[in-house]
């Protein structure tokens, strides 16, 4: 797994699917602090491209990268504002 | 009037001063119209339009509102007739599915209709929803109106229906009608019916 960010926050979104985790980095986004990076751990194969859309159209939030674990999806979300 | 002012320049030849001036008013007014413009565009707006209250037809709206919040859009949803039981506490809870109709029911459309059948489909469904982790409509709900989702009740339905005002979820708009939802479409950038 990358660790090459310092991730303040991991968020278990495992076993829901959609709109699970993209409304519930959401909210775990909204109570980080600016700068700081949340690790998104789900098994819905949807969250690649829902994560991706919601943080393009999303002001405030840096989508770093993502990584597929075999059956896990690994999302790195910073709050730049 | 100063006459090192470059625009005067033109005054001598073309425009008199009146007219000049009347230009000048008109450039301000076009910038502030512009400035307007450019501070509207930064909040997007939803309005749905609920009216279907199977258990299938429950989740669009849901989806779709609370994942519009998360993008920070400022969403409405308007619940009338048949929709209006997904924001009723009880009635959300038994929201039921209909064999008949649905070609892609494992059962011919002769006996879906058979007393039970739709009891039988909307356990199958629900066990379907379990099993894949798809969130219930009471967390869709709750999880929307976290988000700031504002799910309005149709008054003329709460009526028609014969519901008392304290039956819907805590939080739920009641006492608006098709002018609100019509003020709240005209807004928005997306506006749909369900």
């Amino acid at each position: 797994m990358s660790t090459e960010y310092d991730t303040t926050e991991t968020l278990d979104v495992k076993g829901q699917s959609c709109p699970m985790p993209v409304v519930k980095t959401k909210q775990a986004i909204d109570d980080l602090a600016v700068g700081d990076v949340l690790e998104v751990l789900a098994t819905d194969s949807g969250s690649m491209s829902d994560i991706e859309g919601w943080a393009a159209g999303t002001e405030g939030v840096d989508l770093l990268e993502q990584v597929e674990e075999g059956d896990l999806y690994v999302h790195y979300v910073e709050k730049t504002a | 009037m100063s006459t090192d002012n470059p625009s005067t320049a033109i005054d001598d030849g073309e425009f008199d001063a009146a007219e000049l001036r009347a230009l000048r008013e008109r450039v301000d007014e076009l910038e502030e119209s512009i400035a307007d413009v450019g501070t509207e565009d930064d909040d997007q707006k939803m309005t749905i339009i609920s009216t279907k209250g199977s258990f299938d037809m429950a989740y669009p709206p849901l989806i779709l509102a609370s994942t519009a919040a998360a993008f920070d859009w400022e969403v409405v949803v308007f619940h009338t007739f048949w929709g209006l039981d997904i924001l009723h506490e009880e009635k959300s809870k038994n929201l039921k599915l209909s064999a008949v109709g649905n070609p892609n029911m494992p059962v011919p459309n002769a006996l879906a209709a058979v007393p039970g059948m739709d009891a039988m489909a909307t356990r199958m469904m629900q066990k379907r929803i379990d099993e894949n982790g798809t969130a219930t409509i009471e967390e869709l709900i709750d999880l929307s109106l976290d988000l700031g989702v504002d799910l309005q009740a149709c008054q003329m339905t709460i009526e028609l229906m014969d519901y008392e005002d304290d039956a819907f979820y805590e939080g739920v708009t009641t006492g608006v009608g098709a002018a609100t939802a019509l003020q709240h479409m005209a807004e928005s950038d997306v506006q749909l019916l369900i």
